[in-house]
C-alpha cells in the first residue's frame, strides 16, 4: 500500500538546511521568488548570479545537481508555452538560425524560461530538504488560515487511501471482464469516479464521528509548536537578501 | 438494585429507546449496568441495534427516551466533553479512527483536544503506545503500517485519554490470527472497563465472562459468555452461530 516512509520529493539528510524549521525555509523561498521575478529581464547576469546562489543552498544541503535537474522536469509544459513566443509575439523581426523570430517574443521566452525556471528550482531545494508534515506545521506557523492547513493535511493522510481504493475498484473491473479501450467505455469511468467520491464522503463522515468522539469541536488542537531562534532565522534570510541586493544592482546597473 | 457502598459502575443504561429520523425505531428500552473493570461482550445479529446502542454511549446519538450514564455522569449536551473523555471509542476501520499524519499526532488528538500540552502531553501519547508496544512507531504515518499495527494504534489513540470505558466495534475483524492474539493479550493487560461489540463468538469468550445479547433492540439474555453460548435454541432465536467445529463447552474460562 504504502511508498515509502516519506514522500518521493523529500530527500532525507541532516544538512544545515534541512535543519531550518519550515516556516523561515517558506517566508525565506517566497521572498527569493518575488525577488527574482522583480528583476527586469534585461540583467542577464543577474539571473546567472541567482542561479549561482540556488547552487549553493543545493551544496549546503548537500543535495546533488542531478537530483535537482531531475526534479526540474515539471516546469516542461511551461518551456513549451515559452518556446511559442517567439513565434507568436508581433514585433521586430530577427534572424536565428536561419529563421525569423520576433524580438520582444525571444525577451518573453527569456523572461519567462529564467523566472520559472529559478522559481520552480527554489520549490524543488525547498520540497526536497523539508518533510511534507513539517511543510504543513510551518503553513500553519505563517498564520494560513487553519481550514486550508487541515484540508491539505487530510489530503496527505487520505491521498494514499483513495488511490487504494481507486485501485481495487478497477481491479473489480477488471476481473469482470472489462477493459476501458473507448469512448464508448467513458460512462463507466465516469461511474467509477462517481463511486469513488460517495465512498470518500461516506468515508470523511466516518473520519468526522472518529474526530467527534475524540473530543473534536471544530478547531484541531496545536500539537507540535514550531519555533525559530533568532539565528536559525538569519540563517534563512541569506537567499533572499542576498538576491535582494543582485536585484537593486539589476535596476541601478 | 446495587448497595450504596458499592462503587459507580462504569455505565449505566437504562430504558433506552431510540428511533432514527426516518421513523425506524432501533432500540425499545436497553436496561445495561457494567461494573468498573468488567469486561462484557455485546453480542447480537446484524442489524439488532449495536451500532445504535455505541453512539447513545458518548452522545453521538440522542437518546429518545431513557438514560445513559457513565461513571455516574449523565450523557447530556452539556456533559459532552466529559463523557467523550470517559467513553472512548475504537471504531472498525482503523483508517477512519486515524485521521493525523502520524502515528504520534494521532495519539495525542485526543488528550490535546482536551487541553493538554508539552511534557505531559508527551507522557501520555508514549504511555498509551507502549501500553499497545507500538512506541517504536510513533512516527510513522499510519498508512505504513499493517492493519494489525493499525488496530492497536486506534486502541492507543482512545487509552491516551484515559477512559473510563472501552468501547470496541468489531476489533477482531480483518485481522490475522497473530494479531488477533496479539490485541487479545493487550486487551486482557488493560486495566480498564471494556465492551465489546463482535460478531467473533469465540473472541468474545476468550475476553469477556459475561456477554449481553441485544436482539430486535433489547437486551434478550444477560449471563456467562459460555452459558449462552452453550444455550442453543437460545442461539439460533438470536441468528448467532458458532463456528463450524467450535464447541464452547470444551474450553475452560476462568471464572469471574
Amino acid at each position: 500500500m504504502g511508498t515509502g516512509h516519506a514522500h518521493k520529493l523529500y530527500r532525507h539528510g541532516h544538512s544545515p538546511v534541512h535543519e531550518l524549521p519550515p516556516h523561515c525555509k517558506l517566508a525565506a523561498v517566497l521572498c527569493f521568488v518575488v525577488v527574482v521575478v522583480s528583476t527586469p529581464r534585461e540583467a542577464v547576469w543577474a539571473f546567472a548570479l541567482y542561479a549561482a546562489l540556488l547552487a549553493a543552498v543545493a551544496a549546503v544541503a548537500r543535495i546533488p545537481a542531478g537530483f535537482l535537474l531531475k526534479r526540474l522536469v515539471i516546469e516542461v509544459p511551461f518551456v513549451a508555452f515559452a518556446l511559442l513566443m517567439p513565434f507568436v509575439v508581433p514585433g521586430e523581426q530577427t534572424e536565428l538560425l536561419g529563421v525569423s523570430v520576433s524580438v520582444p517574443g525571444l525577451w518573453g521566452a527569456w523572461n519567462v524560461l529564467a523566472k520559472g525556471t529559478l522559481g520552480v528550482a527554489a520549490s524543488v531545494l525547498l520540497a526536497s530538504t523539508t518533510e511534507l508534515r513539517s511543510l504543513l506545521l510551518g503553513l500553519q506557523r505563517l498564520r494560513l488560515p487553519p481550514l486550508l492547513v487541515e484540508i491539505a493535511s487530510f489530503m496527505i493522510r487520505y491521498g494514499d487511501v483513495i488511490t487504494d481504493e481507486l485501485r481495487r475498484m478497477s481491479v473489480a473491473r477488471r476481473s469482470r471482464g472489462f477493459e476501458a479501450s473507448g469512448v464508448r467505455h467513458w460512462g463507466v469511468l465516469a461511474k467509477t469516479a462517481g463511486a469513488l467520491f460517495i465512498r470518500s464522503y461516506e468515508r470523511g463522515e466516518r473520519v468526522h464521528l472518529a474526530m467527534v468522539s475524540r473530543g473534536y469541536t471544530g478547531t484541531m488542537p496545536v500539537i507540535d509548536e514550531v519555533t525559530a531562534s533568532r539565528t536559525q532565522w538569519a540563517h534563512a534570510a541569506a537567499l533572499p537578501v542576498l538576491a535582494l541586493v543582485v536585484c537593486l544592482l539589476g535596476w541601478t546597473v | 438494585m446495587s448497595l450504596p457502598t458499592a462503587p459507580v459502575p462504569s455505565l449505566e443504561v437504562s430504558g433506552l429507546a431510540y428511533a432514527y429520523p426516518d421513523g425506524h425505531q432501533a432500540l425499545f428500552g436497553v436496561d445495561l449496568t457494567v461494573a468498573r473493570g468488567e469486561r462484557v461482550a455485546l453480542l447480537g445479529p446484524n442489524g439488532a441495534g449495536k451500532t445504535t446502542l455505541v453512539l447513545h454511549l458518548n452522545g453521538i446519538l440522542e437518546a429518545g427516551a431513557g438514560t445513559v450514564r457513565v461513571a455516574g455522569l449523565s450523557v447530556a449536551k452539556k456533559n459532552l466533553a466529559e463523557i467523550r473523555r470517559r467513553v472512548g471509542i475504537v471504531f472498525q476501520d482503523p483508517d477512519d479512527q486515524l485521521f493525523m499524519p502520524t502515528v504520534r499526532e494521532d495519539v495525542a488528538f485526543g488528550p490535546a483536544s482536551a487541553g493538554l500540552r508539552g511534557p505531559e502531553l508527551e507522557e501520555r501519547v508514549t504511555g498509551a503506545l507502549k501500553r499497545v508496544g507500538m512506541e517504536e512507531y510513533a512516527t510513522r504515518p499510519p498508512h505504513h503500517l499493517s492493519f494489525g499495527q493499525r488496530r492497536r494504534v486506534a486502541v492507543a489513540t482512545v487509552l491516551a485519554m484515559e477512559p473510563e470505558i472501552l468501547v470496541l466495534d468489531e476489533p477482531s475483524s480483518n485481522l490475522d490470527p497473530a494479531s488477533r492474539r496479539e490485541l487479545a493479550d493487550i486487551l486482557r493487560s488493560l486495566d480498564v472497563t471494556v465492551l465489546m461489540v463482535t460478531h467473533d463468538l469465540p473472541y468474545a469468550l476468550e475476553l469477556c465472562p459475561r456477554a449481553v445479547i441485544l436482539s430486535d433492540g433489547v437486551i434478550a439474555a444477560d449471563d456467562r459468555t459460555q452459558d449462552l453460548l452453550c444455550d442453543d435454541a437460545l442461539m439460533r432465536r438470536h441468528r448467532l452461530e458458532l463456528p463450524f467445529g467450535f464447541d464452547p463447552r470444551s474450553v475452560s474460562v476462568p471464572r469471574p
